[in-house]
């Protein structure tokens, strides 16, 4: 409180009265922004999830039922089995190499810049050319063996993870680098002269250190992994499917929001309803997990 | 100097900010420069606009063309909007609920009427539905309101290169039935590398090609089926019982052995069979007439081509013609304000009556049913009209009953696929579970 008097310091009432007089100016727009893109559409969805509808302004309220039917629906629970599975993988993978690839670039190598802005430029690409892009090369490579990632859904699984991991890891391991970097110098000389090894050094002064990256890190490549859909459409579009004996089909490669965006624009319009209900429970998933993700590794961040 | 170029800036802004708002007014207010003098002034108070939500990519440019001929005529301002390709669903759904929303949009068949008729105007005795040549190509809801008219059909079957026909040694009237059709394609594909040419052009399954078969083709099966219990296909039957499937399989394995392609890369797709059939490097071609335009752009010649029906070894199939039909149905939104519904009315019937625009019409569409429409240059309605004359049937095309088209095609196409990695039975069993089960799923899945 004695310092608001003395006109220097940064909390100064002269200082912080103008900002304060023009806060609304920089705060207004985004919360505008913020109400227009996310808080209507969310809420608009939301309600939505509990009607039948086909257009968004002409609706029936059906109640629960769209739930009902998006938790009965056999390929939606296929694809959040498939997504989880998917996001187990890619998130291991991703963030090792990624670690790795940063830890090897933050050694006092030749080219470290030039490979660092190698390995970043695959994010600049979207993911719809990505997954046409990496469409072409697999089947460049498996027609040789006479199969097709469209007709194989080991391939197609693979094939994602691959793609991921190519477009992320660049992503991950700046932001890892950056952690890497902030890593106090006393703290590694130390043990150093203790006596610890490479490894040691690594798990027991490395990583802690590191660990608001690797928190970040993770946050990202699960969240991605679940709301995975571009690279999806692109590489397989839930291709190849198993067709049952009874007519029905189960898409093998079709992901969440894949799944979510086929029930919406499938033909049968009576279906939005249930592709709604499945959106919101999908955010829901996502969320939750996040959340979850982001408290268990905050616990281990330690204070440099 | 300073103050000038700030003068100079600001007065850039403010007719960039005036440029933006001027192409925003409506386009009515402007006569166009092209058009003709004396009409503009005396029909510029528009009375209503038409906005026209186009659903073929390849006819946008064309549409355009007439919308801005009809506004240059009337001063009524029309606006094309053409949705990107295999998106019309989701850009209708998009639109039709905004303030400015389509007038005149295309219901396609009878699925897209049980989704959309509740948008329809009733277009009974408007004088454009009162302009039809036939009383085929129109679809009705439940109720038998009129819901939209097909402004052009087609025709589509097997297309042939009458000149490589003629090289490999047989004339266009040898081939009129599946065992013909086989025998020429089997000997040219022995033959292929001393003539030249292969005998079918690829048959790639990728979106921009698989309909072909899953769509176009399969109506082989439907129609025979149609035809022995013609009560069960009024409207979209509940289930089907893939009677002639096998006949599919015998035309399906013809095409696709009788290629240059090795089948098992069918899958991957990125093929381009116009070009190899407009190159001379296959004999047949499956696909409809509206390729005509890219092949003649391509250097083909009218009296080069021929199309023939889908023969699959069905008994009497010597007297079915090409496959007829349509997707491309009008419909006016009936949602829309009365005087944008009776000027998107008077423009429909602007385009069939107009003797320049509905030759651009055809131009682009192919044959339209209207009685003052002009006739079609295209190649293919010859044939068409040939397999007519000789006193043969059209093959309807009932496969615009197929539920949930997309889902059932997708469907299909996973299954052609593995059939085509390994072309054994018991894939083929997936494939004829795709097509026929696969239907009364998605027929459960609408309708249920």
């Amino acid at each position: 409180m004695k310092r608001r008097r003395d006109p220097a310091a940064v909390n100064s009432d002269i200082i912080r009265r103008p900002i304060q007089r023009c806060a609304p100016i920089f705060l207004w727009p985004m919360v505008a922004a913020f109400c227009i893109g996310f808080i209507w559409p969310f809420a608009q969805g939301l309600f939505l999830s509990f009607t039948k509808f086909k257009t968004t302004s002409k609706w029936t309220w059906v109640g629960l039922d769209n739930y009902v039917k998006a938790l009965a629906d056999e390929s939606f629970r296929y694809s959040f089995g498939y997504t989880a599975l998917y996001a187990i993988v890619s998130v291991i993978l991703i963030n090792v190499l990624a670690f790795a690839v940063a830890y090897a670039l933050t050694q006092k190598i030749k080219g470290a810049n030039l490979f660092r802005t190698v390995f970043f430029m695959p994010n600049l690409i979207g993911g719809i050319v990505l997954g046409y892009i990496w469409s072409m090369i697999f089947d460049g490579l498996l027609s040789g063996y006479g199969k097709s990632i469209l007709t194989d859904s080991t391939w197609g699984f693979w094939g994602l993870v691959i793609l991921m991991c190519w477009q992320q890891i660049g992503y991950m391991m700046i932001i890892y680098i950056a952690g890497l970097q902030a890593v106090p110098e006393d703290m590694l000389e130390a043990a150093k002269i203790d006596g610890a090894n490479g490894w040691q050094t690594l798990f027991k002064v490395t990583i802690p250190n590191v660990m608001p990256s690797i928190t970040i890190c993770m946050f990202l490549t699960l969240s991605n992994g679940f709301k995975l859909f571009d690279q999806n459409l692109a590489l397989t579009g839930g291709y190849p499917y198993i067709i049952n004996p009874d007519g029905t089909s189960v898409h093998t490669t079709e992901m969440l929001a894949l799944n979510i965006y086929n029930t919406f624009y499938g033909q049968n319009t009576g279906a939005r309803g249930v592709a709604q209900a499945k959106a919101v429970l999908f955010f829901i998933l996502v969320a939750g997990l996040s959340i979850l993700q982001l408290r268990a590794t905050r616990d281990k961040e330690v204070a440099a | 100097m300073k103050k000038l170029i700030a003068l100079l800036l600001a007065l850039a802004m403010v007719l960039s900010l005036a440029a933006c708002g001027a192409s925003d007014a409506p386009a009515a207010e402007a006569p166009k420069a092209d058009a003709p003098a004396a009409e503009a002034p005396a029909e510029k108070k528009a009375e209503g606009s038409v906005y026209w939500l186009n659903f073929k990519p390849e006819s946008d440019e064309a549409l355009k063309e007439l919308g801005a001929m009809y506004e240059a005529e009337t001063g009524v301002p029309v606006k094309v909007v053409t949705a990107a390709s295999g998106t019309y669903e989701q850009t209708l759904t998009a639109q039709i609920d905004k303030s400015d929303a389509p007038t005149l949009i295309v219901v396609g068949n009878q699925a897209a009427v049980n989704n959309w008729g509740d948008y329809c105007y009733d277009l009974t005795g408007t004088p454009v539905a009162e302009e039809r040549s036939t009383d085929a190509y129109m679809l009705y809801d439940a109720d038998g309101k009129l819901c939209s008219l097909g402004y052009c059909y087609e025709c589509y079957g097997i297309i042939c290169n009458v000149e490589l026909l003629e090289k490999a040694g047989y004339t266009k009237d040898y081939i009129t039935n599946f065992a013909t059709l086989k025998e020429v394609a089997e000997d040219v594909h022995a033959r292929a590398a001393e003539l030249g040419f292969d005998a079918f052009t690829s048959a790639g399954m990728d979106g921009s090609s698989s309909w072909r078969y899953t769509g176009h083709l399969i109506n082989a099966a439907y129609y025979w089926e149609s035809v022995a219990n013609p009560d069960a296909w009024v409207t979209c039957p509940p289930s089907i019982e893939g009677t002639y499937m096998d006949n599919f399989k015998q035309l399906y394995d013809l095409m696709v052995v009788n290629c240059a392609t090795p089948r098992a890369d069918l899958a991957n797709g990125g093929f381009d069979a116009g070009a190899e059939f407009a190159n001379g490097e296959a004999l047949f071609y499956v696909n409809g007439n509206w390729e005509w335009s890219n092949l003649e752009s391509k250097g083909m010649t009218a009296d080069q081509v021929h199309m023939y029906p889908y023969y699959c070894g069905v008994e009497g199939e010597e007297k079915i013609g090409l496959n007829a039909g349509t997707e491309n149905y009008w419909a006016v939104n009936a949602e829309a304000d009365e005087e944008d519904i009776q000027a998107t009315l008077d423009f429909m019937y602007w385009v069939v009556t107009d003797p320049e625009a509905s030759a651009i019409a055809v131009g682009t569409f192919g044959t339209m049913p209207y009685k003052q429409a002009v006739a079609s240059p295209n190649p293919f309605y010859g044939s068409a009209n040939e397999y007519l004359a000789a006193g043969c049937d059209i093959m309807e095309c009932v496969n615009g009953f197929q539920p949930n088209v997309d889902a059932y095609r997708a469907t299909a196409v996973s299954a052609m696929n593995e059939y085509n990695a390994d072309p054994s039975d018991a894939n083929w069993e997936k494939v004829v579970t795709a097509f026929v089960d696969g239907w009364a799923v998605q027929y459960a899945a609408v309708n249920g």
